[in-house]
């Protein structure tokens, strides 16, 4: 026979202000099984927790009921006391007499006392029917998974590597940088991109931790925490990176020049490139859409009839490289590696601002994006630091910002703050007029939102020193006249329309999240928003966990940031991927689903609903597959439970039969 | 056949003759009824919804109830009527103010009848137009005007800000449509009695705007427009002489309708010197 103890909390005066104490503890008294009450002023101190661990002792109490607050803030506090006073921790039940007596009744104490009543008798009825629980352990793999090399990645890879961790850094593009390295210098203390970047891309690709996959993708991913089997996709390079030397003769002289993705469709690079001078690692990609040989390949394995001219054979970087790197044979590999945290950095990408029928929506050549301005304002970039207009070549005098392209805007379904882009403008703006004084720039805005540390400061330098005209409205439209670009708009300020006839317009495009992060959410099984930035598992208490156990996400991928706040994600998410991964063991919460294979009718009805792939099948000996949980997987959400027609499942601590009991409890 | 319950407008119906023949034979031509609604009056426009919300609202009414008891979607080849005729429609899908309405036209109005504009009846689908006689490649800028895409909300018709619908019109009846900035700019609307000077400023922009963006004449769906740009040029400076038509009647031009069927002989600024040059009139 159980002896049940109830403890009814008086939370000072949060509880016992409202709900009747001895009312209740009187009617507690009377519940079947119930050996022992008390009432502890604060049950969660030490002293309350006392109480309990000696009435356990002292009355030899074999379940308890606290009711107190709600299980998310204390039930682990009061498990703890439990097992200190050697009962098994899974024998206790809390009711939530505070936020869902006291709190929310506070205007009527006799309802509120008689609800707090009927929520102990509830508790007391499952708690008769618990079952001692043990948590089971599963061994780490101690290594981990970083998709994505932008900033955030790569400061996640790095601390990781150096908290001896062994990493696998996957990046798509065949350089790791991300758009940081687009970049020319960085708000709010102008220091260049590259000079911050580059040596933290170098550190990766020498850290004997860390192993780079560039040009590269996950493919499936598999398992739960502290075990995930991943299978990684390294697409073909075409190139040996053993043997090449990145010598560089093989881009110069390939024949074939197509606009740059990396200069933002500014610049031109070969079809077998390295995308900028400094990326990691150094070694070429032969881009094969545009390759010339691989178009005579086409061109030869085609059926007679339907080929046009014969192209041009080339194979010039095959024939030039000295040391014979071009591999022609090359084909793409999957990998299968195992890890026992992964961390999603996938970053963004700028709204394509086509939509904006008012801004030329693309077809007006000197209308461009921050991005774009960025690449020709770098040293290194296409036009050598000279900003030109793309139209004709000329260097532009006037020149103006519009912000919130593809940000705060219902209408094309962004309506939330890029972050990043009133700070970029004012940026760009005092660098367009530290290469040429002769520059006048404006920017029409919404609001300025400088908020980071330094940031109202560079804004204002912006304004106060670079002389940008801040013009509080927006632009309507944007139309070619002659060789100007007419910027209609409004000063809403002065309550008056203003026409600005520019030489470049540059708008600052909002950010997105990259192409495929939902895709590649739906593979790790990790939530996303609206958007596709992925969810955190809270929004401010655990900012870089998932839903998902082992996994995490960090940088843009799961909203807008800049640099300062993308590295401090990264570093987070490795601190918490750490923690997983120094762990020996991992023991996992008993509160799973269990499936009664005799009862089981094999309609995997519970496969389809389950959010974390935790149902598995499973061959009887007598040939008959069911259903089985994987208790690793298992998050205990109960959605098997309720949609299993035979009532095959149940979830262990909250049985049907214990609903049922706690129902049959209620008194209406 | 598609049938529609054709409300002409004040404009249309009095000073826009050119744009009421000329709408009538393309729908003829393309096998479209236009029943016209009998006994309709003002649409609330002008005076009547500045001097009273409930005017303007209930006028609007009485016309939608008439269409509605024809059973057809409404159609007006006025951009202005359209907006008061689908605003009054949005707004009275709030029940209170329906059955106000209802009270003052002593009727059961159910609001449930369809309004478009002629451009969205005429712009619908993939209509296989029977073109007699492509436009060759006459250059013409589409001018939407402000209503005939505004609001959004109310209409769902194209785009507000890049509207595509008569572009694609224009092309399929063989004209080059040259892309520009001033698709749906204002015109100076109802102002020439009033200021007459910026009409001259607004309408002379969009003129010059068509012209350096390439154009050879503007077509617009709107008789107020037209009015505005086609009638004022003489006193603009310089004078733009940039031919204003209706795009019915360029439609009407490509299905074989002569210039003077379309009453092409009749605007400020003459289009015919232009037609003629082209082998069109
Ligand atoms: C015009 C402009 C100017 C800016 N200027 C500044 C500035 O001055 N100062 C500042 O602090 N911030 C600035 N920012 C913001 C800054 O760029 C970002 O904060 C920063 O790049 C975010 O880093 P990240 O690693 O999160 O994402 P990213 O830089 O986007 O890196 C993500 C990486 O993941 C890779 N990836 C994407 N999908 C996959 C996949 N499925 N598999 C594998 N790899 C994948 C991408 O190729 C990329 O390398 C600016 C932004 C813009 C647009």
């Amino acid at each position: 026979m159980a002896r049940i103890g109830v403890f009814i909390c008086h939370c000072g005066s949060n509880i016992a202000g409202v709900v009747d104490i001895p009312k209740v503890m009187a009617a507690a008294k009377e519940l079947p099984l119930v050996t022992y009450v008390d009432d502890p002023m604060y049950t969660c101190s030490e002293t309350g927790q006392a109480a309990v661990r000696e009435a356990i002792v002292k009355h030899g109490l074999t379940r308890v009921v606290v009711s107190a607050c709600s299980p998310r803030m204390h039930e682990v506090t009061f498990r703890k006391a439990l097992a200190q006073a050697g009962l098994n921790p899974y024998l206790l039940e809390m009711a939530n007499i505070r936020e869902q007596c006291a709190w929310v009744h506070g205007d009527d104490k006799a309802a509120a006392t008689e609800k707090a009543i009927q929520l102990i008798a509830m508790a007391v009825a499952k708690v008769a029917r618990h079952e001692p629980l043990t948590p089971k352990s599963v061994g780490v793999t101690k290594r981990a998974l970083v998709i994505g090399g932008g900033i955030a990645g790569i400061q996640a890879a790095l601390d990781l590597g150096n908290a001896n961790i062994e990493v696998v850094l996957v990046e798509r593009e065949p350089t790791i940088g991300g758009r940081m390295a687009q970049l020319d210098k960085t708000f709010p203390t102008l220091d260049c991109s590259s000079c911050i970047l580059t040596p933290r891309m170098v550190e990766v690709s020498q850290h004997p931790k860390i192993r780079l996959l560039t040009y590269s993708e996950v493919k499936s991913v598999s398992g739960f925490v502290g075990n995930f089997e991943v299978e990684i996709l390294q697409r073909a390079r075409k190139v040996d990176m053993d043997k090449c030397t990145s010598c560089g003769i093989c881009w110069q002289k390939c024949p074939e020049k197509v606009s740059s993705e990396f200069d933002s469709g500014m610049g031109k690079r070969s079809a077998i490139y390295i995308p900028f001078a400094q990326a990691v690692p150094s070694k070429p990609v032969i881009d094969l859409t545009h390759c010339r040989y691989i178009k005579f390949q086409e061109w030869q394995a085609a059926p007679e009839a339907t080929r046009g001219k014969k192209p041009m054979e080339c194979r010039i970087c095959e024939r030039l490289c000295p040391p014979q790197a071009v591999d022609w044979g090359q084909q793409d590999q999957v990998l299968k590696e195992k890890f026992g945290a992964i961390i999603v950095a996938t970053g963004f990408q700028t709204f394509d601002y086509s939509v904006y029928g008012e801004y030329g929506g693309g077809k007006l050549p000197d209308v461009i994006t921050g991005l774009q301005l960025e690449r020709m304002l770098s040293a290194s970039g296409p036009t050598g630091g000279v900003v030109q207009r793309p139209s004709d070549g000329a260097h532009p005098k006037t020149v103006v910002f519009l912000s919130c392209v593809g940000s705060r805007d219902d209408k094309v379904g962004r309506p939330y703050c890029s972050n990043v882009c009133c700070m970029y403008m004012a940026k760009q703006s005092i660098l367009l007029k530290e290469h040429d004084p002769q520059v006048q720039s404006y920017v029409f805005y919404i609001d300025t939102r400088a908020t980071g540390k330094g940031y109202e400061e560079f804004s204002r330098r912006a304004q106060e020193e670079a002389g940008t005209v801040y013009l509080r409205g927006r632009v309507s439209k944007i139309y070619q006249e002659g060789k100007k670009l007419v910027v209609m708009g409004e000063d809403s300020l002065m309550g008056r329309p203003v026409e600005i006839a520019a030489d470049l317009v540059v708008l600052a495009t909002g950010v997105e999240p990259a192409a495929g992060a939902t895709e590649l959410a739906q593979k790790l099984n990790i939530g996303y928003d609206t958007y596709g930035f992925l969810m955190e598992a809270h929004p401010k208490l655990r900012p870089v966990e998932t839903q998902t156990d082992g996994i995490f996400v960090a940088g843009m991928a799961v909203g807008p940031k800049d640099v300062p706040a993308a590295v401090a994600h990264g570093s987070a998410a490795a601190v918490k991927a750490v923690g997983i991964l120094s762990q020996e063991k991992l023991t996992t919460d008993p509160g799973t689903a269990l499936v009664d294979a005799a009862k089981c009718v094999s309609c995997f009805l519970c496969e389809e609903v389950c959010p974390f792939n935790a149902v598995e099948r499973e061959t009887l000996r007598d040939k008959r597959v069911v259903a089985r949980i994987n208790e690793s997987l298992c998050k205990g959400c109960g959605l098997c439970v309720s949609c299993c027609r035979p009532g095959a499942i149940n979830l262990k601590g909250s049985t049907n039969q214990q609903l049922m009991a706690e129902l049959m409890a209620l008194k209406l | 056949m598609p049938k529609y319950a054709y409300y002409p407008g004040c404009a249309v119906h009095a000073s826009a003759r050119d744009y009421a023949v000329s709408a009538q034979l393309v729908c003829q031509a393309l096998g479209i009824e236009l029943q016209e609604i009998k006994d309709w009056t003002c649409c609330g426009a002008s005076s009547a919804h500045p001097t009273s919300h409930l005017l303007g609202l209930s006028l609007a009414a009485r016309n939608l109830r008439l269409a509605e008891e024809m059973g057809l979607t409404l159609t007006s080849p006025c951009p202005a009527c359209t907006s008061r005729l689908a605003g009054a429609r949005h707004e009275l899908r709030d029940p209170a103010a329906l059955a106000e309405v209802n009270d003052i036209l002593g009727k059961d109005f159910g609001n449930t009848v369809g309004v478009e504009h002629l451009l969205q009846v005429l712009s619908k689908g993939d209509r296989a137009l029977p073109v007699k006689r492509p436009l060759g490649g006459l250059k013409v800028a589409p001018y939407y005007g402000c209503l005939i895409v505004r609001p959004q909300k109310v209409l769902g018709f194209d785009h507000e800000e890049n509207p595509q619908s008569l572009d694609r019109l224009l092309s399929a009846v063989g004209a080059e449509v040259v892309p520009w900035g001033f698709k749906t700019e204002c015109c100076g609307a109802g102002m020439p009695m009033a200021r007459k000077d910026m009409v001259h400023k607004l309408s002379g922009r969009i003129l010059a705007a068509a012209r350096s963006a390439g154009a050879e004449a503007v077509a617009v769906a709107c008789p107020l427009c037209h009015s505005n740009l086609d009638m004022h040029q003489g006193d603009m400076k310089p004078n733009p002489k940039m031919p204003v038509l209706y795009f019915t009647q360029l439609m009407g031009l490509a299905l074989g309708f002569s210039a003077k069927e379309l009453l092409l002989d009749t605007h400020f600024t003459d289009a015919l010197a232009l037609l003629r040059g082209k082998g069109l009139a």
